[in-house]
């Protein structure tokens, strides 16, 4: 049951979106969700829906694996979506008791909800695409200048890395300590609101418990292998900018253009 | 006699549906008898901890049926959880779940869920205690202040405190050393002996299985391929070897000289070897 | 005689005041030896273990690898690269989701250039028989082959010296004869030298010099066979022989005159053929 989650989980493929460079894709989703942001106009929103749905035909993922990862934001989203259509002002629609919606309130919740909509398809389609620990090299290797202004880059990176290496393990763990307990009578289905949140302490004190010896076992074998933080350090795989990512950053500097034009025009639709 | 718990073609299919797909086991047909001493060995991977599972019904069956003293555990709702307090299951590392304050606490959890009175739970907590030779004075300290010999003990008395009729143990010795080893399986046996209590012990060590339990099952990509008692399990070395399992060095031993042409039954203690050679030496005339 | 690539001068160590773990500890280990530590749980042999590569610094006395002394913080990385040091718990020493890349961590620790790293990687992982996992990932391996990645990962270091901490404790028969057969060929075919902490008898037959530690002291330290054969001895610290010996033991015991050598099945099968066919 807690294997089945897909949380940033990755696709191995071989399509031309996997086959970036992870640094190209990072900025491409930065640039993407700065696009998203400067949309002002109908027209803007489509430009950009139509680019990720470019994106994900061309990476192969598949429309359902992608719409599956909007499920745990839903709420977020319908939430977003009343909130916008009860308080905004403008011309009334229809006028229910205290309740008043607008024109200008039907446009901006459906404005915000492909906003959110779109934000969240886009990265999925990062993590599906980029195996995490690309992921991680990609931002060691981005932000590395910061590290001059004294930000610690290099540990961030490895403490991602790290946590990504460590989920599968934790996962197993959860699921053997919850067998462990209910074969001593324990019950984390049933009861209210208050027992349940109960039923998860032999669960959770075990866990860290665990997660601290772990840890300490870890920094242990990681001394022993010579680790001494990021100074000097050099990396197994090199990443490299090909033909590609330059069409890739081409493509991305047109859209965000086209967005930026759009926005200083000043029409509505 | 009629088995006590019992596995009719008993399959289970990990990952349904997906491309990970595989059964972990096929229609399996386990028992076990009152009041007996029963090993399961099998590599990692055999399906052994997935068959053990659906002992106690943490696991339902994708087909086929658990009996619990002849009625199936999942013909009506919550009999598997009411089950899982007769037939007790102590995982691999059970150290690894002790979360309570004090080891009483701890021990007292099982009990508690069984909703037991305040008398009954102090009875239990204490004997259990006893059982897993915890003395007494270490049931108000904190579970984590204990040495690692004594955090298992703990975590077997949480499981005993239960009462079940049934114990099962994934490899309670794992990672002690031979003294630890030899205490942890005092213990089980005068449980055993004590509450006249089925007891079905997994291990990866043969020469603990052999001098330890009545029967043996082995268990091997999903099926069960050799149940009996240890002289007729281990006289099997070859094919227990090629299914990644270790017999006793002393078998081994044995079946090395049947192979220079001495003529020697199939042994799997110490003791019955020496037994045999004695009386192969005494008797030949010098 | 091989020189000593490590040595314990007069060692004594406490993780707090007043809880001595060691003391006045004295080992030598020969370079390309295979030396198993044995004794019960709380002895003190990890302990010693973490002393071999800097890890732990000793209270007193000093501890000499290759010549350099651990507790000097400026050397400790020339220390650590040449001793190697594999954990009980194949997944709490695994640092990266990639085979490979886990191989590699040592190396880019000491800053090899990646041409080389990939280069030893691929030799190490091919040496403990893994080259097919080389882009899998490590936590859905079997716990033989963890450890079989972790040794790769100590090995690409190149490294004088191997230490492991019970590196079989956790794995099923299968795993346990995989790693054991991989450390012999390291030990055999790359001259590295093998410290194995184990409370496996059968694991510590196989080395060629077995130290047996009591409370903090060495109480033997002999080859394997010699040690094995105070049957008696090793009961009072709280430790078996291997089967076979044990077999012997009890013909002896009960009067025939059998020596205690056959360690192994085949020797000690040969033994018992010997006395049959008279």
């Amino acid at each position: 049951m807690l294997k089945d989650i897909t949380l940033g989980q990755y696709f191995p493929g071989n399509s031309i979106l996997h086959r970036l460079d992870p640094r190209t894709k990072l900025i491409g989703v930065i640039v993407y969700i700065v696009a998203l942001f400067l949309c002002k106009q109908l027209l803007s929103y489509c430009l950009v829906a139509l680019f990720l749905a470019w994106m994900i035909h061309v990476s192969g993922v598949g429309v359902k694996a992608i719409v599956r990862g909007l499920r745990p934001v839903l709420i977020i989203m319908i939430f977003t979506g009343i909130l916008n259509l009860l308080y905004t002002g403008g011309t009334p629609i229809v006028q229910w008791g205290f309740l008043t919606i607008t024109v200008e309130g039907v446009w901006k919740a459906i404005y915000m909800v492909a906003r959110i909509m779109m934000l969240i398809m886009g990265t999925f389609l990062l993590t599906y695409t980029t195996s995490p620990i690309l992921l991680t090299d990609a931002i060691e290797s981005l932000f590395g200048p910061l590290k001059k202004i004294h930000v610690p880059i290099h540990e961030l990176a490895m403490i991602m890395s790290i946590a990504l290496r460590f989920i599968p393990t934790l996962i197993e763990e959860t699921d053997k300590l919850m067998s462990a307990q209910k074969a001593r009578g324990a019950d984390f289905e049933s009861g209210n609101l208050i027992e349940k949140a109960k039923s998860l302490v032999p669960l959770l004190v075990p866990l860290f418990v665990s997660a601290f010896r772990r840890a300490e076992e870890l920094a242990v074998a990681m001394e022993s292998r010579c680790y001494h933080g990021g100074e000097g350090r050099t990396r197994l795989r090199q990443l490299k900018y090909n033909r590609q990512d330059f069409v890739a950053l081409l493509v991305l500097a047109l859209l965000i253009a086209v967005i930026v034009v759009l926005r200083s025009l000043h029409f509505v639709v | 006699m009629e088995p006590i718990i019992e596995t009719k073609k008993l399959t289970h299919t990990y990952s349904a549906g997906t491309p990970f797909e595989h059964n972990a086991l096929t229609e399996v047909d386990f028992c076990a008898y009152p009041g007996e001493y029963l090993g399961v060995i099998g590599h990692t991977g055999s399906g052994k901890s997935t068959l053990i599972q659906h002992l106690n019904g943490l696991l339902k069956p994708t087909a086929g049926e658990v009996c619990f003293q002849g009625e199936d555990i999942w013909a009506v709702k919550g009999r598997a959880r009411q089950v899982r307090f007769q037939v007790g299951l102590v995982f691999q590392y059970p150290e690894y779940q002790l979360f309570e304050e004090t080891v009483y606490k701890d021990i007292a959890f099982g009990p508690t869920n069984m909703k037991l009175d305040k008398k009954e739970i102090d009875r239990r907590v204490r004997t259990s205690a006893e059982f897993a030779g915890l003395s007494d004075d270490l049931l108000q300290v904190s579970p984590f202040e204990l040495s690692g010999g004594q955090k298992r003990r703990a975590a077997i008395a949480g499981v005993i405190a239960m009462e079940p009729s049934v114990l099962i143990l994934d490899e309670p010795t794992a990672g002690l050393d031979p003294v630890g080893r030899e205490e942890i399986l005092d213990n089980i046996r005068q449980y055993h002996n004590a509450k006249n209590a089925t007891v079905i012990l997994v291990s990866h060590s043969m020469e603990e299985v052999a001098r330890t339990v009545d029967r043996i099952t082995v268990v091997n990509d999903g099926i069960l391929p050799m149940t009996g008692t240890p002289a007729e399990v281990f006289a099997h070395d070859r094919e227990l070897r090629e299914m990644g399992l270790d017999v006793p060095q002393v078998t081994q031993v044995f079946r090395a000289l049947r192979e220079r042409g001495i003529d020697l039954p199939s042994v799997y203690t110490v003791e019955d070897a020496v037994r045999v050679l004695r009386q192969r030496l005494e008797a030949a005339p010098c | 005689m091989a020189k000593n690539l490590i040595e314990f001068q007069d060692v004594s160590f406490a993780y707090e005041e007043g809880a001595t773990v060691l003391e006045h500890y004295n080992l030598e280990i020969a370079a390309g030896s295979f030396v198993a530590i044995l004794g019960h749980n709380g002895c003190g042999k990890s302990t010693a273990a973490k002393l071999m590569n800097g890890i732990l610094v000793p209270t007193q006395g000093k501890v000499l690898v290759d010549g350099i002394d651990t507790a000097d913080e400026d050397t400790l990385l020339e220390v650590r690269r040449r001793v190697g040091m594999v954990f009980q718990n194949p997944d709490n020493q695994i640092v990266s989701n990639v085979v490979e890349e886990d191989v590699a961590f040592a190396l880019e620790n000491l800053g090899v250039p990646p041409e080389e790293i990939r280069r030893r990687v691929d030799e190490a992982l091919a040496m403990v028989g893994m080259t097919e996992y080389t882009t899998h990932a490590p936590h859905l391996l079997s716990g033989g082959q963890k450890q079989r990645i972790a040794i790769a990962g100590v090995i690409a270091m190149q490294p004088a010296c191997i230490v492991l901490d019970e590196p079989t404790a956790m794995l099923d028969p299968v795993g346990r004869r995989e790693v054991l057969s991989t450390l012999t060929q390291l030990n055999r075919e790359l001259g590295i030298t093998v410290v194995l902490i184990t409370h496996h008898m059968d694991e510590a037959a196989q080395a060629q010099r077995l130290v047996v530690m009591q409370d903090g002291v060495i109480r033997k330290d002999a080859p394997p066979r010699e040690v094995f054969q105070d049957v008696e001895g090793m009961a009072e610290m709280g430790l078996t022989v291997p089967e076979t010996i044990q077999l012997l033991d009890g013909l002896r015991k009960a009067g025939i005159d059998v020596p205690l050598e056959g360690l192994s099945v085949e020797e000690c099968a040969d033994e018992l053929y010997e006395l049959m066919k008279k």
